[in-house]
C-alpha cells in the first residue's frame, strides 16, 4: 500500500485514516464487506427466531425434550433429531480422524516425494463429489455391503446393545460411514498443510537429540501442529453436522432414538429437507423453522467450544515455545 | 501502480463502471428481443398465466401447457413444481394464478384462504403396493387387514398365517417384513394414509391421515425414488409408490381386495373405475377421498390431483384464459393422460368439473 511503502512514521502520525482518498474508500469498503458476514449471521438468527415464534409458544421446552414428530396431531419434539445429528457426526469423526491423520502424516512425512502431490490431489477430489452422488453410491453400494457386515456383527456380538436389532442396512452406522468419507478430504488436506508448515528446525532439533522418526513426530511436530489439526477436525465436524442429502438417503428417516447402530434414525438437516417443501400447516412450518434455529445454535455452540480448545492449545504451544 | 494520480484512478473506475453499465444494457436488451413480450404483465397480445404446486402431475401438465400453447400461441402458462404445500402457499399469497395439489385443502386451509377456492380434479393416480420378495412374482394377494397389520407393525414375518392364507399357491419365506414409507410430505402418502384410515380404525386413531404422518414402523425414503431404492435393495420389503413409478421401474406390486371383495391390481382402467364409483359423494364436496371405492373393478388406493383457483378472478383476461384452458384440459387434454401413465377422468367427474367451471366469475360477472 502506498502509505506504508512511503513512510511508516507518517502512518503512525495520521492514524488509521490515511490522507489518501482512495485509501479511505478502500478501508471503509473492505470493512463494510467484512462486517456484512456477522450482520448476515445475526439477521439469520433474528429471522429464524421470528418465524419460529408460533412453535416456541405452542411447544415450549417440550420441543427439545420430547422425541416425536406427528404433523397430524400436532405434536413436535426434536430430541431424536438432535441425538441423530450429534451421534452421526461423532461416528463420522471416529472413523475419519484416524484415517485422515494417518494420511496427512504419511503424505507430509513418510511418503516418497513423487507420490505426495498425486495422492493429495486424489484425496481432495473426494470433496468435489456432490452430496447426492454420495447418497446414491450409499444406497447402491454401501447399504448392501453394510447389511452383510451388520448381520455378521449382530450374530457375533449381539449381546452388546450397539449391535442389536433388525438389520436393513439403512441406519446410523451407514450414515456415519458416509459422513466419514465426505469429511476425510477436509481433515486430510488441512492437516497435511499444517504438518508441512511445521518448521524443519523442530524436526532437526528432535533428531539431534536422538529421537526416532516416530518420536520426532509424536513430540515436537504434532505438538506444534496441534491447534491446526484441531481446526481441521472442527472443519470436518462442521461439514458433518450440516450434511443433508447423503445422510437423508441412507439413514432410514425414522423419528426415534435407539441404542443400536443398526437402527434407522433422523438428523436435523434431513428432517428439514424432507418436511419443508410440503408443509402447508402453519404450525408445522413454524416447528421446522424452530428445528432449523436449533441446528444453527448447536453448530454455533460446537464451533465456539472448538475455538476455545484451539485458543487454549495455541496458548499452551506459545508457553512451551517460550519455555 | 501505487504512484498513479487520483484523477487517473478516477478515470479508470469510471471506465469500469461504464463498461458494466453497457454490458448490463446489452444483456437486458438481448433478453427482450428473444421473447417479444415482457414476462410479467399481460398485454392484449399475450396472456401469461402462472401456476405452482404438485410434482406428481408435472409431466402431464407440462405436456398440456406446451400442446395448448401450440394451438393458442397467445396464452402462455408457466408452472413451478415446488410441491403441493408450496402451491397452496403461493395461491394464498396471490403470487400465482392457480395452484396444483395432490391433497385437497383441509377445512382449516379453506378458512385461511382470502377468498373462495374452487377445486378441480384433473386426473387420477393409483398408489401401488410394491414389494421385494425374491422368487415371488406379481400377483401377491393382500387384504386391507393384512396391509394395516404390516404397516402398524403387528404382522412382522412374511410367512405369517394371515398372508399365507391368502396366497396358498405362493411359497412365502420366513423373512422379516420391512416397511418402506415416504419420509417427505407427499400426496402419495396422503392417498395411502387415507386408505389405511378408511379400512383400519386402529390406524385412524393411532396415526391418522395426512401428507406427513408419524409412521409406527419402517424405513423412510425420500421421494418415490427413495422408496423404490429401499425396495430394490432390501429383500422382504414392502412399500407404496405411484403406479407410474412402479411400472417404469419394473417393481412387483400386489393385488388388493377392494370393497366389493375382488382382488384388483393397480392399473389405469381400475383407477378410472375407482374415480367413477366415487362420483356420488363428490357431488356434495368434490374434495372427498376416493379410496376404498365401491365399484366392482375399482382399485382401492387411488386419488385425484387437483388444480385450485379462486372462484372470483380479479383479472378478467387471465380469468377467461384460465377457464378456457381448464375446459380444454378436462376434455381434449385427457387423451394425453394415459400414455404418461395417469388415469383420465371418468365422464361423470368431467361433468362435475364443467359445473364447477361455470361458477367462475370475472370480478363478479360470469364468464360469457
Amino acid at each position: 500500500m502506498a502509505s506504508i511503502a512511503r513512510s511508516p512514521r507518517s502512518l503512525s502520525r495520521q492514524g488509521i485514516w490515511g490522507s489518501n482518498f482512495i485509501d479511505r474508500i478502500f478501508r471503509s469498503s473492505t470493512l463494510l464487506l467484512a462486517l456484512s458476514i456477522p450482520v448476515l449471521m445475526i439477521a439469520l438468527l433474528v429471522i429464524l427466531s421470528v418465524m419460529s415464534a408460533p412453535s416456541i409458544h405452542y411447544s415450549g421446552w417440550r420441543f427439545l425434550t420430547a422425541s416425536i414428530w406427528d404433523a397430524v396431531h400436532s405434536h413436535y419434539g426434536i430430541l431424536f433429531a438432535i441425538y441423530g445429528t450429534l451421534v452421526s457426526s461423532l461416528l463420522a469423526l471416529l472413523f475419519a480422524i484416524p484415517i485422515s491423520l494417518g494420511a496427512a502424516i504419511c503424505l507430509s512425512e513418510l511418503a516418497p516425494r513423487w507420490l505426495r502431490n498425486p495422492v493429495s490431489f486424489l484425496i481432495e477430489l473426494l470433496a468435489a463429489v456432490p452430496s447426492i452422488v454420495y447418497g446414491l453410491w450409499g444406497i447402491f453400494v454401501l447399504v448392501p455391503f453394510l447389511r452383510v457386515v451388520e448381520t455378521w456383527l449382530g450374530e457375533r456380538l449381539g449381546y452388546i446393545p450397539l449391535f442389536q436389532g433388525s438389520v436393513t442396512g439403512y441406519g446410523m452406522l451407514t450414515a456415519g460411514m458416509i459422513l466419514a468419507i465426505m469429511i476425510l478430504p477436509y481433515i486430510t488436506s488441512v492437516s497435511r498443510e499444517v504438518l508441512t508448515a511445521v518448521p524443519s528446525e523442530q524436526r532437526e532439533a528432535a533428531y539431534a537429540l536422538g529421537a526416532t522418526r516416530w518420536e520426532a513426530l509424536r513430540g515436537p511436530v504434532l505438538r506444534y501442529a496441534r491447534s491446526g489439526i484441531m481446526g481441521a477436525i472442527i472443519l470436518g465436524l462442521g461439514r458433518a453436522l450440516g450434511e443433508t442429502m447423503a445422510v437423508t438417503m441412507v439413514i432410514g428417516n425414522r423419528a426415534e432414538i435407539s441404542s443400536s447402530l443398526f437402527s434407522p434414525g433422523y438428523t436435523l438437516p434431513s428432517l428439514l429437507a424432507n418436511e419443508f417443501v410440503e408443509a402447508s400447516d402453519h404450525l408445522q412450518t413454524a416447528s421446522l423453522v424452530e428445528a432449523a434455529l436449533i441446528l444453527v445454535v448447536i453448530t454455533l455452540i460446537i464451533n465456539s467450544i472448538a475455538r476455545l480448545m484451539i485458543w487454549k492449545a495455541v496458548k499452551a504451544g506459545q508457553t512451551e515455545a517460550r519455555a | 501502480m501505487i504512484h498513479r494520480s487520483l484523477s487517473s484512478r478516477l478515470v479508470s473506475i469510471g471506465a469500469y463502471l461504464a463498461f458494466l453499465l453497457a454490458a448490463g444494457l446489452l444483456l437486458s436488451s438481448c433478453r427482450n428481443s428473444n421473447n417479444g413480450a415482457t414476462p410479467i404483465a399481460s398485454t392484449a397480445a399475450t396472456v401469461n398465466l402462472s401456476g405452482a404446486g404438485a410434482t406428481f402431475p408435472y409431466p402431464l401438465y407440462s405436456k398440456w401447457f406446451d400442446t395448448y400453447n401450440q394451438a393458442h400461441s397467445d396464452i402462455r402458462i408457466n408452472y413451478q413444481s415446488i410441491g403441493s404445500g408450496g402451491g397452496i402457499k403461493q395461491l394464498m399469497a396471490g403470487t400465482v394464478d392457480f395452484g396444483a395439489s395432490d391433497a385437497p385443502l383441509s377445512n382449516d386451509e379453506v378458512k385461511q384462504m382470502p377468498a373462495k377456492v374452487v377445486h378441480l380434479p384433473m386426473v387420477a393416480g393409483a398408489v401401488a403396493l410394491a414389494y421385494n420378495l425374491p422368487g415371488v412374482e406379481n400377483d401377491l394377494h393382500l387384504t386391507p387387514e393384512v396391509i394395516a397389520g404390516m404397516f402398524l407393525g403387528t404382522i412382522t414375518k412374511w410367512n405369517d398365517q394371515q398372508i399365507t392364507a391368502l396366497n396358498p399357491k405362493i411359497k412365502l419365506p420366513a423373512t422379516n417384513v420391512t416397511i418402506a414409507h415416504r419420509s417427505d410430505g407427499s400426496g402419495t402418502s396422503y392417498i395411502f394414509t387415507n386408505y389405511l384410515a378408511a379400512i383400519s380404525s386402529e390406524w385412524k386413531t393411532k396415526v391418522g391421515a395426512g401428507k406427513s404422518v408419524n409412521w409406527p414402523v419402517g424405513i423412510g425414503g425420500k421421494g418415490n425414488e427413495g422408496v423404490a431404492g429401499v425396495l430394490k435393495q432390501t429383500p422382504g420389503s414392502i412399500g407404496y409408490v405411484e403406479l407410474a413409478y412402479a411400472t417404469q421401474n419394473k417393481l412387483t406390486y400386489a393385488s388388493i381386495r377392494n370393497k366389493a371383495g375382488q382382488f384388483v391390481a393397480p392399473s389405469i382402467p381400475s383407477t378410472t373405475a375407482a374415480a367413477a364409483s366415487a362420483v356420488e359423494p363428490m357431488k356434495k364436496d368434490v374434495r372427498v377421498s376416493i379410496v376404498n371405492s365401491a365399484g366392482k373393478d375399482a382399485y382401492p388406493i387411488a386419488g385425484f390431483t387437483y388444480i385450485l383457483l379462486y372462484q372470483d378472478q380479479k383479472d378478467a383476461t387471465k380469468g377467461q384464459a384460465l377457464a378456457t384452458f381448464l375446459t380444454w384440459a378436462i376434455h381434449e387434454g385427457q387423451q394425453y393422460a394415459e400414455p404418461l401413465m395417469y388415469a383420465p377422468l371418468p365422464s361423470a367427474v368431467v361433468t362435475l368439473d364443467e359445473q364447477a367451471l361455470k361458477t367462475i366469475t370475472l370480478n363478479g360477472k360470469p364468464i360469457p
